[in-house]
């Protein structure tokens, strides 16, 4: 299976140098690294040439490194049902730039970058309809960029005197908290409860 | 002209000026399966466009799983699809074993697969059935229900939910079974074929359920792949694609069943195959059972290791086990950096979850696949051109459960 995917990251390196920056196969599945850019042409290829047929798009996703300098990671899955193969595209971009569309290869790519566009902030340049689709309407923020927090800005209640729903600032009873039982003996990167104190006594 | 077209710009009464309708389909509506939103432009009684307003049942799943550790992150998996539960946390498992790199004992793999087949019929009686309702039928969700809560019950026996089962683990299953849920499993799937003719019977040649289901929402090969279809709404078009016969998972390679798949690609059709898969998947129940009972199946349910708890009679006796409970249950474990996509053939289709882990003890990043979603992405491509009522029909076999499309 492995080999198999060995190969056929060799050929799409081959054929599309100009496209592919890295590729890899780890847990037997193929991960190609590409630039934003080309992403379209890529994708078309990859849909068309006998030996890949990627025909179906599985899903569209992002992941956000805040500490790198391009910020996301694109991430594409396709599926081949004639092949029975599976493949993952990466593009790499930062926090300004926009990514082409990919509407025109595959129809289905629609909702997930809305989604991404909902949830990340990335702009996909081409995209017929770039609409919130997951989060309320007239939301603000990219819940899934990692600096948002988990209990978000507003909250909503219905108010019995104004007799309809309300949006206020949270408000939080006590202080929201992250738990990460990280054991402080290896891999605790925080002050414990107390130990500031043994710097002062010193 | 004579064709309606005012070319002349003569004046026109109110009646003779023709503008398409909208319409608000939900989200409080009984056939949208839960609270959807369609805006509908209507053409008199013919759907021009439908455009889905999704997210209602939003709760940011994905996000919360960031901050909870691996184990905590297994039981938002019940809370997906909430129809077929077990279907949904086999793919958190897998994700997690491929990374890990965990063997799962032989027992609890063949208890994993019993499940998901339960959790196969349970998903497709209630669909088959409140489909049925959709297009006005209400004796078959009477019946189904009735198997659904006999189901539950064995779900109940296993894992003491009914519904939020949290029975998979990574690494094998929480607790072997009790010792007469096997025989009652298997009494109930010698029974089951019968209650299946019956709601065959009632719906089946139904001249009713014929003229509102045949020829209406038809997929095509190429529609499949253009819109990411999978499960039934691939198989219901003829297309043999099932990933437990494509890439097998688990040890589904050993067992015997067949891939039943529709000849035109209706909604017809696509309940033809629904009632066939559980058939099929009642032959999967009784040969994992049969299994199951075999002396060589028998033994632990967990890999004993890391990522698993040690078993309750050495946490109580051995200092070293108790200290690897508290720590796995506080801490959790801890996944090596790296990315995996794992899929399974869940009810409606291929449910995916894509795990970026960075080698703490919680993901960096999670991404929930769920087959509803395309489905429902679909439905202004599908349902253009259709009645009003068979919209209700199409979001009826496109299989919606909002748990999973709004995650």
């Amino acid at each position: 299976m492995s080999q198999a995917l060995k190969e056929l990251g060799g050929l799409i390196a081959a054929k599309r140098a100009d496209c592919v920056v890295t590729w890899s196969v780890a847990h037997g599945e193929l991960t190609v690294e590409v630039a934003p850019a080309n992403i379209r042409g890529l994708v078309d290829f990859l849909k068309t040439e006998p030996t890949c047929r990627f025909t179906s798009l599985v899903d569209i996703t992002a992941v956000d490194h805040p500490e790198r300098a391009k910020r996301f990671d694109v991430v594409y899955h396709f599926l081949s049902m004639y092949q029975n193969h599976r493949i993952r595209l990466k593009a790499a971009v930062r926090e300004d730039e926009s990514v082409p569309s990919i509407v025109s290869v595959h129809p289905s790519a629609n909702w997930f970058e809305r989604e991404v566009f909902d949830m990340f902030g990335i702009l996909f340049s081409g995209h017929p309809d770039l609409r919130r689709i997951l989060t309320d309407y007239g939301f603000r923020g990219y819940p899934l960029r990692k600096d948002f927090p988990t209990t978000g800005y507003t909250e909503v209640r219905y108010d019995e005197a104004q007799k309809r729903v309300v949006y206020e600032p949270v408000s939080l009873v006590q202080e929201y908290r992250q738990f990460d039982f990280m054991s402080p003996w290896e891999g605790a990167h925080y002050v414990l409860p107390g130990d500031e104190k043994t710097d002062e006594a010193k | 002209m004579m064709d309606g077209t005012n070319q002349f710009g003569d004046a026109q009464t109110g009646e003779q000026k023709i503008r398409n309708f909208n319409i608000n389909f939900g989200p409080q509506h009984p056939a949208a399966h839960g609270v959807l939103r369609l805006v509908l432009e209507l053409d008199g009684e013919i759907v021009d466009r439908c455009d889905p307003h999704i997210g209602l049942l939003h709760r940011g799943t994905e996000k919360l799983m960031e901050s909870r550790t691996y184990l905590q992150n297994l039981p938002y998996f019940d809370r997906l699809d909430y129809v077929a539960p077990m279907n949904q946390e086999h793919a958190w498992c897998l994700a997690i074993e491929k990374l890990t790199g965990v063997e799962v004992p032989r027992r609890a793999s063949l208890i994993r697969v019993l499940f998901c087949e339960i959790g196969r019929v349970l998903n497709h009686l209630l669909n088959v059935t409140t489909q049925a309702m959709d297009v006005g039928a209400l004796t078959p969700p009477l019946w189904g229900f009735e198997e659904r809560e006999k189901l539950m019950i064995f779900y109940e026996r296993a894992c003491g939910a009914r519904l939020h089962a949290a029975y998979f683990r990574p690494g094998g299953v929480h607790q072997d079974l009790p010792a007469d849920l096997l025989d009652d499993i298997d009494a109930w799937a010698d029974a089951f074929p019968a209650v299946l003719d019956d709601i065959d019977g009632l719906l089946t040649e139904n001249r009713i359920f014929k003229q509102r289901n045949c020829d209406i929402g038809v997929v095509t090969e190429e529609e499949i792949q253009q819109w990411g279809f999978s499960g039934v709404m691939v198989r219901g078009s003829g297309l043999a694609w099932d990933l437990r016969r494509a890439q097998p998972y688990e040890c589904y390679d050993e067992f015997d069943f067949r891939i039943p798949v529709g000849k035109n690609g209706d909604c017809y059709d696509r309940y033809l195959v629904r009632m066939e898969e559980m058939r099929q998947s009642v032959s999967i129940i009784r040969q994992a059972i049969a299994k199951l009972k075999m002396p060589e199946n028998k033994g632990d349910v967990l890999a004993r290791g890391k990522i698993t708890p040690p078993p309750r009679g050495e946490m109580k006796t051995s200092m070293e086990a108790l200290i690897h409970h508290f720590k796995l249950y506080t801490e959790g474990f801890r996944v090596p950096e790296g990315e995996v996509y794992a899929a399974v053939e869940a009810p409606k289709g291929e449910f995916g979850v894509y795990l970026v882990a960075d080698g703490t003890n919680r993901p960096y990043r999670a991404k929930l696949r769920a087959p509803g979603y395309l489905h429902l992405q679909a439905m202004d491509h599908v349902a253009s051109g259709h009645q009003l009522a068979d919209v209700a029909a199409i979001i009826g076999t496109m299989d919606i459960v909002f748990g999973e499309v709004d995650r």
